[in-house]
């Protein structure tokens, strides 16, 4: 098992260890914030467990939350949810 | 779309329902354990599945390994189709699951209480970072403000510490008075007082304050600083982050839309963890606040007794008055003060989903009442959060308001409930 995974968010190319939630590979990659709100503040994880949906994201095209979800590779995770 | 059969469904793969599900084909029954996450663990034990480091869940993770229970990750329970009849979401559409008896194993989430700022990028749970840690998420070298009350925010602290977090301080919001009464509590448990002990080492030399609380975060973007109250003092903290939640609160759902009878906000349940309706078991946190140990001699409990092997067991009865003695002793201890029912200002989030203010909910005087009048909890997390913080706020009933489906789902699952199903209400 390689030790990192490939994946791209936003349509850029990112390596992240292999393992982590969807979240924390955001956090890597610099993002602050994943989504924003009806008046436009940034929102970003919160609760880490499935309960807020603060970090919803698009996920290969659907709507899932980064903080269950593992990274994998060739992942194409959208920041538009 | 799929459907899977099992006698036994356990949802929830935290150590109640891993207990219940392996105690379940003990005693000859066939289970199937899903969990919403990736991995099986529950909270306390995120990230131990690959590499277990704590005693008890490689003990417990071990045995589920080496046990015929099915399990599977990535299905949320979202609703009944009928009774005894699971819809569950997935990434990959939805999953039905026929079960003959159901055991609820679904913990606890932290309660929020807003204040000035708690919408922003690095505001989190206190709970919510750690496990947000234990699962690959970057805190080396941040620096990070834990405040709130009750044991977790040690725990929470130790976790941000080890994976290189530098702790600003840790705030208990609860007089010391209250504390070294819940310290004494402690003294017939060893096993509570060494964890105690552990934790004092792992958080050697940083600040702990009682009697503090924060009053607001700012920063652009993200959070940069932090008000803390102490008395008539209020002193601003610089910092990258910070965790805050104000204990836990049983998570209902599932148990309230069968049916099941609550009291104090958590399931009710005999001495074989069987609830108010038929063929429905609970156990762990979601019957009330006791922490790992009662978790999972309650999943024991229930795991035999929906097998059908009910006898009682004087090492498990023991073991469960032991740790009922812990929860009453948790809940008297970290009461939480007045004062932070006034941390809110008119503009403050109540509902971060539906961005709905404090001022908008004035003179409301139910949940419902906010619902209809200014759509507070009608988004994504369908009142989760701001249901938890109006109980406290304005003595609200979160417990009210149940609907299908518990979580937004896909069009897939929807189907299954609407056309396919004669629908009738659970029992
Ligand atoms: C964020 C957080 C961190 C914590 N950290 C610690 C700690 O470090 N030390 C400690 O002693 N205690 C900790 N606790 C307390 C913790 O509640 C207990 O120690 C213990 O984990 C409780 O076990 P449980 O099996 O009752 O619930 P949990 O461990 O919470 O397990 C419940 C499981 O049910 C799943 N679930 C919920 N709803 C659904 C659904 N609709 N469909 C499918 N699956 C679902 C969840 O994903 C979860 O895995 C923490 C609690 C929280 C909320
Ligand atoms: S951080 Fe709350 S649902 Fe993911």
């Amino acid at each position: 098992m390689s030790s990192e995974v490939r994946l791209f968010i936003d349509g850029a190319e990112f390596r992240v260890p292999a393992g982590i939630s969807v979240a924390a590979a955001l956090r890597h990659a610099g993002y602050e914030a994943t989504r924003r709100a009806f008046d436009a503040s940034p929102r970003a994880a919160f609760c880490g467990m499935g309960v807020c949906f603060e970090c919803r994201v698009r996920i290969d095209g659907s709507e899932r939350l980064g903080c269950l979800e593992r990274v994998t590779d060739d992942m194409d995770i959208r920041c538009d949810a | 779309m799929p459907e899977l059969r099992t006698e036994i469904l356990v949802i929830g793969a935290g150590p109640a329902g891993i207990a219940a599900a392996v105690s379940a084909e003990r005693a000859g029954a066939r289970a199937l354990l899903v969990d919403m996450q990736a991995e099986p663990g529950g909270q306390i034990w995120r990230g131990q599945w690959a590499r277990p480091t704590l005693a008890p869940a490689r003990q417990w993770l071990d045995a589920l390994r080496g046990s015929p229970v099915d399990a599977r990750y990535g299905l949320r329970l979202v609703d009944f189709a009928e009774p005894g009849l699971a819809v569950f979401d997935t990434a990959q559409g939805a999953v039905r699951v026929r079960c003959e008896r159901l055991v609820i194993a679904t913990g606890a989430r932290e309660r929020q209480l807003p204040f000035p700022g708690w919408t922003l990028p690095g505001v989190f749970g206190a709970g919510g970072l750690q496990v947000l840690v234990k699962n690959g998420w970057p805190v080396k070298g941040r620096r990070v403000v834990v405040a709130g009350s009750g044991p977790l925010l040690l725990a929470a602290a130790a976790t941000l510490r080890a994976a290189g977090a530098e702790i600003a301080c840790i705030a208990e919001q609860r007089r010391t008075r209250d504390l070294a009464r819940f310290a004494l509590s402690l003294a017939p448990n060893p096993g509570k007082c060494l964890q105690a002990a552990i934790l004092r080492t792992k958080l050697a030399g940083v600040p702990y304050r009682r009697n503090a609380w924060v009053e607001r975060a700012d920063g652009a973007g993200r959070v940069e600083s932090i008000c803390l109250r102490r008395g008539a003092r209020s002193e601003r903290i610089e910092c990258d982050a910070l965790a805050v939640g104000f204990g836990l609160v049983p998570n209902t759902e599932i148990a309230r839309l069968l049916g099941c009878a609550l009291h104090d906000g958590a399931v009710v349940v005999d001495e074989h963890q069987h609830s108010s309706v038929p063929g429905v078991y609970c156990a762990g946190e979601i019957c009330g606040i006791g922490g790992v140990d009662q978790a999972l001699v309650q999943g024991e409990i229930a795991g035999r007794a929906a097998a059908g092997a009910a006898t009682a067991s004087f090492r498990l009865n023991i073991a469960r008055s032991r740790s009922a003695h812990f929860a009453r002793a948790l809940r008297d201890a970290f009461v939480l003060r007045d004062e932070l029912r006034n941390l809110a200002g008119d503009d403050t989030l109540l509902c971060r989903c539906e961005n709905v203010t404090f001022a908008q909910v004035r003179g409301c005087r139910s949940q419902r009442e906010a619902r209809l009048h200014a759509r507070l909890g009608m988004g994504h997390c369908q009142a989760r959060i701001c249901g938890a913080a109006g109980e406290f706020l304005f003595g609200w009933d979160a417990e009210a308001t149940v609907r299908p489906p518990l979580a937004p789902s896909r069009l897939s699952c929807f189907t299954v409930v609407r056309s396919e199903s004669t629908r009738q209400e659970s029992p």
